[in-house]
């Protein structure tokens, strides 16, 4: 089970097939998609920036989680870095089981892990002109307070 | 049980240990300057109180260990079953978070995570060693109920506090730092420790990778810097003077040689350290 960083766009249909496996009954996918908003401004493009070394090795404890949490057979994460345009699609998690429920929950799991632990940072370019980096632009206005939980959510 | 319900925690120092192995007394090894005593001592201190020393009868007078509050063995025998156990007669309603003196790389993050993960309703919470799978009984919570348990326990001739972790209740725990409960026990392995240690405070080159908002900040993405910053926490005060970092250390995480890290940990010359700003990937 891997997690990668892609320079290009995400081949759902390459990864997806490496989740086949005849003894699954079904697979979940979760794409997240690069918004036209956020926190009420409005974006016009993002670029993600990773530590690559610990990115695949956090990303793979991630995946190795999930697989040992639920019973489920395959699991693979791909996250997009670079420039990103609107609908672009930014992040890709796929899950085959036995059984769906599983299937839905590791790959619940899998996207809200990486979210929070992953080294993977989100400039977010405004319509109006400016940027910012999300979750860090705020945290420096106010350095009292700590930055978990911090609800975010672009794309989602 | 709720945390309100649980017994308060005091800090105890095993220095009690005849050492034989190292043929010196391990709580008078120093390293980066400090005897390890003081270091566990400190170290505790910065988590419970008060903290005391577990010394036998005949240590009370010994100049490493006479000024601070000991905990002196009330029970026959040796080893560290006596300690502990002598300390949960001193004081019954109390647990213990039990420290030995030969652990120089023991960090906050190691004892922070014992603490929170606690469950008092277990006789300890201790580690599960990262080497061999066995529970670490010598960095480890002890509650008072394990006072009973332990006196049947020596009563049938047992001394090994791992033996009896294994046999009764103990939470386990998967250790975060898993270097924290690496032991010195023979001057190999204290000689090989003490030069992590007695590197600092000399200059030495690190190499720094920047991301994101700290990149930006920096004006780089990397640098090979030249310091005495011991610690990624001393690093990041220093670096944070000359770029104006605004991120306060507490927003942030640290990875030395690619692997999340401590920011107590000691920096080697040719560490590659990178301060991770809040994350926001998918």
């Amino acid at each position: 089970m891997q997690f990668r960083l892609s320079q290009t766009p995400i081949d759902t249909a390459q990864a997806r097939s490496e989740l086949l496996d005849l003894g699954a009954g079904g697979y979940v996918a979760f794409e997240g998609w690069v918004r036209d908003h956020n926190e009420g401004r409005e974006v016009s493009r993002l670029e993600y920036e990773a530590f690559q070394e610990l990115a695949v090795k956090e990303g793979g404890r991630i995946l190795a989680e999930a697989l040992r949490r639920f019973p489920v057979r395959h699991a693979l994460c791909i996250h997009r870095v670079g420039t990103l345009s609107l609908s672009d699609m930014a992040v890709w998690v796929g899950v085959s089981s036995t059984h769906r429920g599983e299937a839905f929950d590791a790959c619940r799991y899998i996207i809200d892990e990486v979210k929070h632990r992953v080294p993977i940072w989100k400039k977010e370019h405004y319509r109006s002109g400016d940027s910012g980096w999300v979750n860090c632009e705020r945290c420096a206005a106010a350095p009292g307070h700590a930055h978990e939980p911090v609800a975010f959510a672009n794309p989602e | 049980m709720s945390p309100a319900a649980d017994p308060p925690v005091f800090g105890l120092i095993l220095a009690g240990g005849s050492s034989s192995r190292m043929h010196r007394d391990k709580a008078a090894l120093r390293y980066g300057g400090k005897n390890q005593l003081d270091r566990a001592f400190d170290l505790a201190s910065g988590h419970v109180s008060p903290v005391f020393v577990s010394v036998r009868g005949s240590q009370t007078a010994d100049p490493t260990r006479a000024q601070r509050p000991m905990i002196v063995d009330s029970f026959p025998g040796e080893g560290p079953v006596v300690g502990i156990r002598s300390a949960l007669a001193a004081h019954p309603d109390v647990a213990w978070l039990v420290v030995a003196c030969d652990l120089p790389f023991l960090s906050d993050t190691a004892l922070s995570q014992l603490l929170r993960e606690r469950d008092a309703a277990a006789l300890a919470t201790a580690f599960r060693s990262a080497h061999d799978g066995l529970p670490e009984p010598l960095c480890a919570i002890w509650e008072p109920r394990a006072a009973a348990a332990l006196m049947s326990y020596q009563d049938g001739g047992g001394q090994c506090p791992r033996k009896f972790l294994m046999r009764h209740a103990a939470r386990l725990l998967e250790p975060s730092d898993r270097r924290a409960l690496d032991n010195v026990n023979t001057p190999e392995e204290y000689a090989h420790a003490s030069s992590t240690f007695d590197t600092s405070g000399a200059p030495m080159q690190l190499s720094i990778h920047y991301y994101a908002l700290m990149r930006e900040q920096a004006g780089r993405s990397e640098e090979t810097l030249e310091t005495s910053a011991a610690t990624p926490s001393a690093l990041y005060d220093e670096l944070s003077a000359r770029y104006g970092f605004t991120l306060a250390r507490e927003q942030l995480k640290v990875a030395v040689n690619s692997e999340f890290s401590d920011w107590s940990r000691r920096l080697a010359g040719g560490d590659a350290v990178v301060f991770i700003p809040p994350v926001a990937g998918g």
